[in-house]
């Protein structure tokens, strides 16, 4: 039996959105992993069985559903079989085009939003810079206004599809003095002239997802591309990162899961001292405890949607789920790949790619220790 | 225009099929179902023949136990305006002669311009239901389609089939049947809005007596073939384990692979 927070519905949406996974994507994992990258056509696919706008609004080309239906193609997308996929498209989903609904003007949701459910455009979110990382305030880009335009100068790094995306919403300072409240929203277009993609990063994981290091120099941005209020930016970012958080939480947990499958499956082939390695108690415990972590994370990350399907905004609570759960999942990872043994250290393997991937979730998006910096302020600490 | 769509409930390609001793049918426990891949081609021709012509009304029509409203939900998903589950529990042991029968019963009447089916349903293979269908309504048939235009006006249909060295494109009055085979087009997924829709959409049942037939026309008794047996070959490797001695145990080997093995 399924969740109680899934309904019927919910369980058909996952059968369609596994067997495009298993159709579309999977076979094709390695090819991408090696390439650093996978083709735009995907999102073009992704988007025309609407899965780029599951619980968009039906007047912006979305498919009008309910949070869990998010939730579902997060946990769906694990099945890739390679972590950038899901990333790259949850980037795009929960990250980028979320704002542009919640703060965007008709306007813009036309040029954007619209371009985005159906994929043909790729969009990507910029806020971290060389001197601005958790620490979101330090952001430095600097947007100037200059008649019906704005100059933005500085640069942003460790910007997920920031290779090829065909706009990024922007995260710059157009108030110098003020910490928090200078900062303000915009979404600048592939192609305007001063905005540069400087470098495609290498990384440990994830290597399906390309992630850049963006350059504006004297760039001119239209003032009709300032996303939400003036120096509201923060307040608006902040709004963006709860949702980012809960959808990466609901995607580790489903990556743990298949590191713990993974392992059982193994552990339970492979046999030394004439038993299966996954017998010995001093695995199977450890086996039952990953289990039981997952199991909790699972429940904070559906308890936590249940709470945001209905409108609720529970800073401490997503906190927690990202924590949590980013944490269990890698846990679950590393022990998997131990069980492994020296297969699981050979890049043929599955869990080691799920291992790279699943470490990735513990920085981005915010870190641990900025979790618990979050849930201990909320602690009143 | 008026399609039918034949779909049938199977089991899941990927599932490894289990059948208990002495038993005629696989054991259902734990089997995943879907619709038969080969019907999937029909499902999604229908709708693009909506696409191009506009105005097409699409019916989904399976037999099966009550659990084949699943596959019927799904072609509502997809975008079939309604569907009919014929089922009884009379059914049972039905070959594909009386599916095809029953089938045509509940076709009957309904001023299908089109009645499309997979060429065959992946679970037994038989190939068969879609043609009967047509003898049973006294319509024409092309199997094996690969492509398909409807002439709205002209009320005809052509269809290529790809065969074995060579093509053929048929031309064919309407009504008429047509099987579907792969390369046919390239079936979408039930998207999350279509899904919330098939929620209101309408399953019609109807049984044996609503399709009149008789009690003798139906299951076992009204099919023309009959299983006998069924079982799942089996691939088991039979171990054998040498104990004693090498001595002893080595020139025992020797002929074992020569005499059983038979690969000395
Ligand atoms: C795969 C990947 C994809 C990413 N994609 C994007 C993207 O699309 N867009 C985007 O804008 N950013 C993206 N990022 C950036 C990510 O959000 C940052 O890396 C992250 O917020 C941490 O910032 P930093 O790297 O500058 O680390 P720092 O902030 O320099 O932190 C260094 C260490 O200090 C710790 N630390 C910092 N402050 C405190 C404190 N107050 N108390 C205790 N410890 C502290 C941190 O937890 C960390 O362990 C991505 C990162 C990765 C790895």
């Amino acid at each position: 039996m399924g969740h109680y927070i899934f309904s019927d519905e919910h369980e058909q949406l996952r059968k369609s959105v596994r067997r495009f996974v298993e159709r579309e994507l999977a076979p094709y994992a390695d090819q991408w992993e090696a390439a650093g990258g996978f083709p735009d056509e995907v999102f073009r696919k992704l988007g025309a069985q609407g899965f780029l706008g599951l619980r968009y609004p039906e007047e912006y080309g979305g498919q009008g559903g309910d949070y869990y239906t998010a939730i579902v193609l997060a946990e769906e997308l694990v099945g890739a079989k390679a972590g950038g996929v899901g990333t790259a498209v949850e980037v795009h989903t929960e990250m980028a085009t979320p704002p542009i609904l919640k703060f965007g003007t008709d306007d813009q949701k036309q040029r954007f939003l619209v371009p985005a459910i159906k994929g043909e455009k790729i969009s990507a979110l910029a806020i971290t810079e060389p001197e601005a990382g958790s620490d979101v305030a330090a952001i430095r880009t600097m947007a100037v206004r200059d008649g019906d335009e704005y100059v933005l100068n500085g640069s942003k790094r460790f910007i997920t599809n920031g290779c090829r995306a065909d706009f990024a919403v922007v995260v710059t300072r157009t108030a110098k003095e003020e910490h928090w409240a200078g900062l303000t929203l915009f979404i600048v277009e592939k192609g305007t002239p001063g905005f540069t993609v400087a470098k495609k990063l290498e990384k440990v994981g994830l290597h399906s997802s390309d992630t850049a290091e963006l350059v504006f120099e004297d760039c001119h941005v239209p003032a009709a591309n300032l996303l939400g209020q003036e120096n509201q930016g923060f307040y608006h970012i902040m709004w963006e990162l709860q949702g980012e958080r809960l959808i990466g939480a609901a995607g580790a947990v489903a990556a743990g899961q298949r590191a713990l499958d993974l392992a059982i499956e193994y552990g339970t082939q492979r046999r030394q001292f004439g038993r299966s390695v996954a017998k010995f108690q001093a695995n199977r415990h450890r086996l039952a405890e990953h289990a039981t972590a997952l199991e909790a994370a699972r429940q904070m990350v559906y308890a936590t949607a249940w709470r945001v399907q209905n409108g609720e905004y529970p800073v401490k609570e997503i906190s927690m789920a990202k924590v949590f759960s980013t944490r269990v999942a890698f846990e679950a990872a590393d022990f998997a790949l131990q069980l492994h043994g020296g297969s699981g250290y050979m890049m043929e393997s599955e869990i080691q790619r799920l291992w790279r991937d699943t470490r990735a979730s513990r920085i981005a998006a915010g870190t641990d220790e900025i979790m618990l910096e979050v849930i201990a302020k909320e602690l009143g600490l | 225009m008026k399609v039918a769509v034949l779909v049938k409930h199977v089991p899941d390609t990927e599932t490894r099929i289990q059948v208990k001793p002495g038993d005629k049918k696989i054991n259902e426990e734990g089997v995943t179902y879907i619709i038969s891949p080969f019907d999937e081609f029909a499902m999604e021709e229908a709708l693009l023949l909506r696409e191009r012509l506009g105005d097409v009304q699409i019916t989904a029509v399976a037999l099966g136990p009550q659990k084949a409203t699943e596959a019927l939900r799904t072609c509502l998903a997809l975008g079939a305006d309604d569907a009919i589950l014929v089922s009884d529990p009379a059914f049972e042991g039905a070959d594909a002669y009386v599916t095809a029968k029953a089938l045509a019963a509940a076709l009957k009447g309904g001023n299908y311009d089109l009645i499309l089916a997979g060429k065959q349903a992946v679970d037994d293979d038989a190939a068969y239901v879609g043609t009967a269908v047509a003898e049973f309504l006294d319509l024409p048939v092309i199997n094996l389609v690969t492509k398909l235009e409807v002439n709205k006006a002209a009320g005809t249909a052509v269809a290529a089939r790809d065969l074995d060295g060579y093509s053929q494109v048929i031309e064919v009055k309407l009504p008429a049947v047509f099987t579907a085979q792969k390369g046919l087009n390239n079936p979408r997924l039930p998207a999350l809005m279509g899904i919330m829709k098939a929620k209101k959409k309408e399953i019609r049942t109807l049984n044996a007596q609503a399709l009149g037939l008789a009690p003798n026309e139906l299951g076992a008794e009204g099919a023309k073939v009959e299983v006998k047996e069924m079982f799942v070959p089996s691939k088991a490797r039979k171990n054998k384990v040498l104990t004693g001695a090498p001595a002893e145990t080595a020139p025992e080997l020797v002929k074992l692979l020569a005499e059983e093995a038979k690969v000395l």
